[in-house]
């Protein structure tokens, strides 16, 4: 089922020519234009039939381009597990009649995917069981991401104008059911995190509804990212997932180098794929800590944490920067690492794997830890790929789906690491996995160490990459460039992209539509989190209310990523 | 007879223990006079109680600043509490959206007096690189700010010098929560006279 004819093939079995599916000539991606009268069979169409097996919605966002009659475009990527293959579906709406039919009934992913799109362009979704604002205030008026909207205007929320479901109202009015209770976690609680808040109604200590409030950390990346040119939007990217930031930067700069036809000299895929698996590590570390952290052990935080300022330092000296690192330009990397980059990592190798041990002495087998976690927000297989899961809690419930291995980019296929799984699909298995993953990301860099060969670090092309500095300041040329480079920006094809790569959590795509012009038209996160985070007050229907925070922690939410 | 003119300097009283049993070398006893707020003060400074309000990235660094390799308890601010009420040290650490302002300001106001407010990266600062619809431009906007630490994020070391910064400004009184109060007393005794 690898190439396009066979798929069209299998949809005109059911969509015949003229039924509303029109495929669109070329593309990154096999696209379709859909009527939106047959969208939810479609739907029901890609999913079930085993020739075509789309069981993942990956992402639905929307698209504003005020010029056509049909304003609005509503775009979803969907991709097959079992068939390693995907599609994107574009349905184009008029402004005055922005009403598209709601896959939620299809997959459960397009739940808050949905309501993005819905508050960012006024896209409604009929059908969808609570369509509202997602990520901007209640007392927002307008919608952000419409190409007339002004980036800088901002509407006041004043205190008791947030939002409350609707059941939390109705049960605290109910006064003779006395052991009811709300209990409203977050978003100020040292267990979220960051900005993240879930209401949850109890019955005793057992939780019997839920219902989480996002968006307390929306800061406008898609809209920024309008308003930048393509290099300038590398510094927001660090800062969606800023526990591991150099995996954002690359898989931004994979999604415009395709999309220039340009690639990155090799020792920069090198580094970039060691700084990645470092930060995939770092990530890891993170979680894993906070995880044990917050069900009591704060020791392994410490071990952990000990680690982590140890990747920390080698970071910086690549770049300057311990966190947020801006070290990826569009072309390869904006500097070579220093001379002890080798030795630095090598000593890493050696040294993380003794605090992992020693974390893993104190926990692994631990009794109130299993006890806390075994069990403990536990999700199947089949829920967790219909939420549009990815990345480490995915491969928790027995799904061995990890981007590096179905689609490789940086050559990871040359590499020899395995995908750890596990099969229960609770807290403690997502902490088998991370931990085990974070042991084959060691010998990922382990081999990519030898194949580090000295050599430049960034494309010799000035249409993308600024020349050096000597240049500049001696070569009329040179100046030029870096002129033109820094004044308009360097110029993407007109196109769109569908970039993708194994970030910490799971698949981070970069959905990026450009116009030709120095500043990208339209970017479009796939935040791994996202699809993650929605399934979360599913999941804690029928636990205690404190196994909302051993479960919280173990999904590994970075409000950074999943607000944006 | 040694008189520090109503200034009673910490490392005074720690070379003397007691201050006020201790001797001078003729064997007469010293005294040390101050005034009960600035004993306070010298109190308050060296024990502030963290309340951080982490919302990003900045968060993650503030966790580096607790942590063994910089160790902010070398510095008598180690004690982190979640509740505002019992903490003195209100540390916004991140980027704060005008959906998560009103959350900041119930949390300052839940604090009891006296409370100060470090600025942390330089999104808390003036909203950063997000000029952006949903960002509060400077928590400034909202509540009244002692430090400002710059930074994206500030290195741990950074956020250090800012508690220094902060434990030097109660001291001297320069703190927002000082002056009003000083300004509050001030119009008092204007009224009363």
């Amino acid at each position: 089922m690898a190439n396009r004819e066979a798929r069209l093939a299998a949809i005109r079995t059911a969509f015949p020519e003229g039924g509303g599916v029109v495929e669109l000539p070329g593309g990154d991606l096999q696209t379709f234009r859909v009527d939106r009268r047959v969208l939810p069979d479609l739907a029901r169409h890609l999913k079930d039939d085993p020739a075509l097996d789309f069981k993942l919605l990956l992402d639905v966002c929307g698209v504003d381009y005020p010029a056509r009659e049909e304003r609005f475009e509503v775009v979803y990527h969907l991709t097959s597990l079992t068939h390693g293959h995907r599609v994107r579906l574009k349905v184009a709406v008029r402004e005055g009649d922005a009403v598209v039919p709601s896959v939620y009934g299809v997959w459960k992913a397009a739940d808050w995917f949905e309501r993005e799109a819905f508050d960012m362009f006024g896209v409604r979704f009929e059908g969808h069981p609570n369509l509202k604002r997602i990520l901007c205030h209640p007392a927002f008026q307008g919608h952000a991401l419409r190409k007339d909207y002004d980036p800088g205007q901002r509407w006041l929320l004043r205190e008791g104008e947030q939002d409350e479901p609707a059941w939390a109202k109705e049960a605290q009015e109910n006064e003779d059911h006395f052991e009811t209770q709300v209990l409203n976690i977050g978003p100020s609680h040292p267990a979220t995190h960051g900005t993240l808040r879930t209401v949850v109604r109890l019955d005793g200590e057992l939780i019997t509804k839920a219902e989480t409030e996002i968006g307390y950390l929306h800061r406008c990346f898609e809209k920024m990212s309008e308003t930048h040119t393509w290099n300038q939007v590398i510094p927001y990217t660090d800062r969606l997932n800023y526990c591991s930031a150099m995996m954002n930067g690359v898989g931004y700069a994979l999604a415009v180098e395709s999309m220039l036809g340009v690639e990155a000299p090799p020792r920069a895929q090198v580094i970039r794929l060691i700084l990645s698996e470092l930060s995939r590590i770092m990530d890891h570390i993170v979680d894993v800590g906070a995880n044990l952290n917050d069900v009591g052990a704060m020791t392994p935080f410490l071990y952990m944490y000990q680690a982590r300022e140890e990747l920390y330092s080698v970071l910086e000296a690549c770049c300057g920067s311990r966190l947020t690192m801006s070290y990826v330009r569009i072309g390869g990397l904006s500097a070579d690492t220093p001379p002890d980059f080798e030795d630095s990592v090598r000593y890493l190798l050696r040294r993380i794997p003794k605090l992992v041990d020693d974390m893993e002495t104190l926990i692994t087998e631990n009794r109130i830890f299993r006890g806390r976690t075994e069990g403990v927000g536990a999700i199947s297989a089949e829920d967790a790929v219909d939420w549009g899961w990815t990345g480490p809690c995915l491969r928790a419930t027995g799904v061995a789906y990890d981007v590096r291995k179905a689609y490789p980019y940086l050559a990871y296929d040359t590499y020899d690491f395995k995908v750890p799984i596990a099969h229960a699909g609770d807290t403690y298995a997502r902490y088998l996995v991370r931990v085990e993953e974070l042991r084959q990301s060691l010998r990922i860099v382990e081999q990519a160490l030898e194949r580090l060969e000295p050599g430049p670090v960034i494309v010799d092309n000035h249409n993308v990459a600024l020349p050096p500095k000597e240049e500049v300041y001696t070569e009329m040329e040179s100046l030029i460039w870096h002129f033109k480079l820094i004044m308009e920006g360097m110029k993407v094809p007109a196109g769109e992209k569908y970039g993708y790569t194994e970030a910490a959590n799971g698949e981070l795509g970069y959905y990026i539509v450009s116009d030709g012009g120095g500043k990208p038209y339209r970017i479009k996160v796939r935040p791994p989190c996202f699809a993650i985070f929605q399934a979360f007050p599913h999941i804690l229907e029928g636990h205690m209310v404190a196994d909302t925070v051993a479960i919280m922690s173990s999904l590994n939410i970075i409000a950074g990523e999943l607000d944006r | 007879m040694s008189n520090s003119g109503g200034k009673l300097s910490l490392p005074a009283a720690r070379s003397g223990g007691q201050a006020a049993a201790a001797r001078q070398p003729d064997g007469s006893q010293v005294f040390l006079t101050t005034k009960l707020e600035k004993l306070l003060d010298a109190a308050r400074k060296n024990s502030l109680w963290p309340f951080p309000f982490g919302t990003a990235c900045c968060a993650i660094e503030f966790m580096s600043f607790m942590m063994s390799h910089y160790d902010i308890s070398r510095f008598g601010a180690e004690v982190v509490r979640f509740s505002p009420r019992q903490s003195d040290l209100l540390i916004v650490a991140g980027t704060v959206t005008d959906k998560m302002a009103p959350v900041m300001v119930r949390i300052y106001e839940q604090m009891a007096e006296p409370k100060y407010v470090i600025s942390m990266g330089v999104c808390a600062c003036t909203g950063g690189f997000y000029r952006a619809y949903h960002v509060v431009q400077g928590i400034d906007e909202f509540v009244p700010v002692d430090v400002y630490v710059p930074g994206c994020p500030p290195t741990p070391e950074a956020l250090l010098q800012g508690v220094v910064k902060l434990q030097e400004m109660i001291s001297k009184g320069e703190t927002h929560y000082q002056r009003t109060l000083a300004e509050r007393r001030a119009a008092r005794a204007q009224a009363g006279a």
